[in-house]
């Protein structure tokens, strides 16, 4: 148990330094990063000296090491737009994300899971077909068409709900947010909806055809204990993976959602500071959302050696 | 003396995406209290989906037809027609089964005494204490050493052998009439699959339990069977005590499969029969012999109709139109 | 129980694995298409996607031809008209016009070149380097086979959109960049599913039986290998070309797929979200386009997945 949390701690670890070389190479990936900074009216000179101050102008190994030390030390250069530093504006960003994204997945969990299961222990039956139909519409509706759309309907035309920005009320000390997370939660959850409402359905309907169900229904067994004990809980640990999963790619997703209702988080600040040719800030988000995505991974794999007892033997 | 159970014409039938799956096809036999009828064919000859029948236990787009008279001491009823919930509380508690693969049996994230407490707590109105008692205690019977700690082990803790044993453990639990072992040694190797054969016989004759016993190796069979029920292609083709089948084979069928086993006290002489042609086709509903593709002694009335059981001696029954001793085709009386 | 799963095995000599891996294919190829066609038929969802996408593929490709109007022509005049149902509904514009009085259901039109572009383009570079790369791993084995996994695992580890974003802000605006970035970091998943297929089959006791009697590897690749992949390599194509429209939407609606003169379903909901507040049916219409397109792909590569694997096939009533 603790070499395998060694062992995935150490590549965890290995991975993050892969994460840094290709955050650096990818702004070198045409040679000139400072030409991706600059407005196309720069002068010849201005140029000469924004290399010269970023360093740009010194070996490629060297520029790496000094990137190197300063992202140990958590300093990703300056934002040009904010005239701070990028990390900073990274870390005051997460926890809107975070708590967009957590929404959403609390969301998704609840209709998917709960429809996949429906779905997945009646096929055949019109909850299956339900089932099968979130799956497809989660995975054909793009977000970001799907944002637009839910403004459209539930602001603009109902008037419902807020189309954009967060605001937030305080409740026995915590600051929360309003109704205006209802609908970029939404917008956000609807791929994972989809994708756990496919994966639980199937997942059920495996643990269905299992031998050990059939020798519980051969114990004469009641239904409801079968249906708990043997399905259910068979069919919980993989899913607990793939939630894993679901948290990363709904953080990424970010950027569309909170692009299009202005919510301040880590993706909005993603979009604008690419829109801005801001690339340190671009460097430090696309760090720091790998951090918290490898993180996520290892502890999912954690929470699995504890939920399945044959893992934890091994 | 009335038979335990009794099962009449029993034919089963699988709807599938490419079809009708006619798997078993008008079977008939009878179980006394406390004897081991062997069931033996070929994988596909319809034996676990004979006995999945019987309990209920196959999925929904399944047809089954005919009757199963179970009539232990006190009641009697048929199988085949009473209502789900009464069939259910006869499952693990009259009539239990194990399966061939016991990993795949078991459930991976449940205790293995768990498992064999639930049909007492279910069928037995036992409290958590006293099944948890009785659970280790039965972990003893089968021969389980530490049964205490064992208790708690997950299945995939166990070694082959001892999940086999777990199994039979859940099997007995409620000391049932019928204990159906659907190929229960095939995946072990020969030592244990002696050893769970000897822990079956000697459980059977402590607790007076009948055994339907099926396996594809007529090896295992000699030693431990009342009788044989030979299956091809989902019919019942010979039933026989096993001294006689051994001796009379009386289906052409039988005495193929007998030709197959390997006998290692048998002269060079011994060749190894091998039976030539493939199995039959299952999506045909069968109108004649299904071993008529494969059967050297076919001829016309064999394609024609389906051979009724003909009893050729005391006790030994054969759907087969020729008479293998006369070297003729079947005379009707 | 034992029985079933033969008796599901027996039933699925019949389906298009096996003919995928049937040594004589060209003995009675009209059968066979008589049962992939029977098999479209009872699943009508398989075959309703097959023939949208079949569409949408013939509408990129006479979009000169099906276009009622040039979609880059500028007409002052007739902007922002809505869709011919309403009551301003202007019957020479079906869809209505933008901004700049284009034509929106010509520009619907003429954006599905750059999806399914961007699409065919992007799968057929990853595909093709990803099968070699992974069929490379997965017959070379060892220290070999453990860096490109290594690798290939640390790239599907990351969060695929962020360093999308990231790489397609660094390179510019252009349809060969689009191209390029999908097809490049779409590599790893095809590595994998390759490879995984690779190590499976080379289990399998005919293979190891060629392998066994001296066969060269380039013959176990092409004669047993291959066909088996095909199948599905196939089906993660499917999913995966839609996969890569919907990321080239969405790259287009920030900004960061092909250039703003470009129409493209992407580029169409950027601009429809700036005037989203006054003319919703901008925005919903190029939506709309991904959602049918991305629809009748998943439908079919269902169906795909379904026939070509054996283990997913379900019983029916």
């Amino acid at each position: 148990m603790l070499r395998y949390l060694l062992s995935r701690l150490i590549s965890s670890a290995a991975l993050l330094l892969g994460v840094l070389f290709l955050v650096f190479m990818l702004l070198h990936l045409t040679g000139d990063p400072v030409s991706l900074m600059v407005s196309r009216y720069a002068s010849p000179e201005d140029i000469e000296a924004l290399r010269e101050e970023l360093g740009f102008n010194r070996p490629l190994l060297v520029q790496f090491g000094d990137f190197l030390s300063g992202a140990f030390q958590g300093d990703f250069g300056s934002s040009f737009r904010y005239r701070q530093p990028a990390m900073d504006l990274v870390l005051q960003r997460i926890p809107a994300t975070i708590e967009l994204a957590s929404v959403a997945l609390l969301m998704a969990i609840l209709m998917g899971v709960t429809i996949g299961i429906l779905g997945g222990s009646n096929p055949n039956t019109i909850l299956d077909s339900i089932a099968r139909g979130i799956g497809l519409l989660g995975q054909t509706i793009p977000t970001f068409w799907l944002g637009l759309i839910l403004i459209i309907i539930f602001s603009l035309r109902l008037g419902w709900f807020p189309s954009f920005g967060r605001e937030t009320f305080t409740f026995l000390g915590l600051t929360l947010p309003d109704q205006s997370i209802v609908l970029p939660a939404f917008a956000l959850s609807l791929f994972t909806t989809g994708q756990l409402a496919r994966f639980t359905r199937s997942a059920v309907m495996e643990v269905m055809n299992e031998d050990y169900v059939t020798t519980a229904r051969s114990k004469g067994l009641k239904k409801k204990r079968i249906y708990f004990k043997y399905i259910l809980k068979n069919s919980a640990i993989p899913l607990i993976s793939i939630i894993g999963v679901q948290f990363s790619y709904l953080l990424s997703g970010s950027i569309y959602i909170e692009t299009i209702f202005s919510w301040p988080g880590l993706g909005s600040l993603l979009a604008e500071a690419v829109g801005t040719r801001d690339f340190f800030l671009v460097q430090a988000t696309a760090f720091f959302t790998s951090l918290v995505v490898i993180g996520l991974h290892l502890l999912t794999d954690l929470v699995y050696v504890l939920v399945d007892p044959r893992i934890r033997y091994r | 003396m009335k038979p335990l159970l009794s099962v009449r014409n029993l034919s089963t039938r699988f709807d599938t995406f490419d079809g009708s799956v006619y798997a078993v096809n008008d079977v008939s036999f009878d179980l006394k209290a406390g004897e081991t009828l062997a069931v033996v064919g070929e994988s596909g000859s319809g034996k676990s989906v004979t006995m999945l029948s019987l309990l209920g236990l196959l999925p929904r787009s399944t047809w089954v037809t005919g009757s199963a008279i179970f009539a232990p001491e006190g009641f009697e009823l048929d199988l085949l027609s009473v209502s789900k919930a009464e069939l259910n509380s006869l499952r693990g508690n009259k009539i239990s089964i194990i399966f061939q693969d016991a990993l795949r049996s078991l459930n991976p994230v449940m205790t293995v005494g768990e498992q064999i407490t639930e049909s007492l707590i279910t069928h037995h109105q036992y409290n958590k204490n006293g099944a948890h008692k009785r659970a280790v205690e039965l972990l003893e019977m089968v021969g389980i050493a530490q049964p205490d700690k064992r208790y708690y082990a997950y299945p995939h803790m166990f070694s082959g052998g001892m999940r086999q044993r777990a199994m039979i453990a859940i099997a007995i639990s409620c000391t049932p009439d019928i204990l159906i072992a659907d190929e229960p040694t095939t995946a072990l190797d020969v030592t244990i699959q002696a050893q769970i054969v000897e822990l079956t016989r000697r459980l059977q004759q402590d607790l007076g339990i009948a055994v339907i016993w099926i396996t594809h190796d007529l090896g295992v069979v000699a030693g431990l069977a009342d009788r044989v029920m030979v299956m091809y292609g989902g019919t019942g083709v010979e039933i026989a005590p096993v001294d006689l089948l051994y001796e009379n084979p009386g289906h052409p069928y039988t005495a193929g499969l007998l030709g197959a086993i390997p006998s290692i006290a048998g002269s060079s002489a011994d060749r190894l029969v091998s039976i030539e042609g493939a199995p039959p086709d299952l999506f045909q509903e069968p109108r004649h012999c299904q071993f008529a593709w494969r059967c050297r002694y076919v001829f016309d009335r064999c394609w024609k109709e389906k051979p009724p059981g003909y009893i050729i001696s005391p006790g030994q029954v054969v759907k087969c139109f020729y008479d293998g001793r006369e070297k003729t085709p079947r005379v009707e009386e | 129980m034992i029985t079933m799963k033969e008796q599901r095995n027996e039933n699925n000599k019949n389906d298009l694995t096996g003919l995928l891996i049937d040594e004589e294919s060209d003995r009675n190829i009209r059968a066979r298409l008589w049962y992939i066609w029977r098999l479209l038929w009872r699943d009508k969802s398989g075959l309703i996607g097959l023939i949208v996408f079949l569409v949408i593929i013939f509408s990129a490709i006479f979009a000169p031809m099906l276009a009622p109007h040039d979609p880059l022509k500028i007409d002052l005049h007739a902007s922002r008209q809505p869709p011919i149902w309403t009551e301003a509904g202007n019957p020479e514009h079906i869809l209505g016009t933008d901004n700049l009085g284009r034509d929106l259901f010509s520009r619907i039109i003429y954006g599905s070149r750059v999806s399914i572009m961007v699409g065919f383009l992007g799968v057929s570079i990853a595909f093709s380097l990803g099968m070699m790369i992974g069929l490379f791993a997965g017959f070379k084995g060892g220290r070999t086979d453990n860096l490109i996994m290594t690798v290939t695992n640390m790239i599907l580890a990351l969060p695929y959109l962020v360093f999308v974003v990231f790489i397609a802000a660094v390179l510019g605006r252009s349809l060969l960049n689009v191209v390029l970035i999908f097809g490049l970091t779409n590599i790893p998943i095809f590595v994998r599913v390759t490879r995984g297929e690779v190590l499976r089959l080379r289990e399998e006791g005919y293979i190891e039986a060629a392998i066994s009697i001296g066969q060269k590897t380039p013959a176990i690749i092409f004669k047993h290998i291959m066909p088996n992949l095909i199948g599905p390599l196939i089906t993660l194509a499917t999913f995966e070309m839609s996969a890569m429209i919907f990321y080239e939407a969405g790259l287009g609606f920030l900004g960061l797929s092909v250039p703003p003169t470009v129409p493209s379903w992407g580029n169409m909901l950027a601009e429809g979200r700036q005037f989203l507040t006054v003319f919703p049916w901008m925005s919903i219409y190029p939506g709309l386009a991904i959602v049918i397109t991305g629809f009748s792909m998943n439908l079919f590569g269902d169906w795909l997945r379904d026939v070509l694997d054996p283990r997913m096939r379900r019983m029916k009533k």
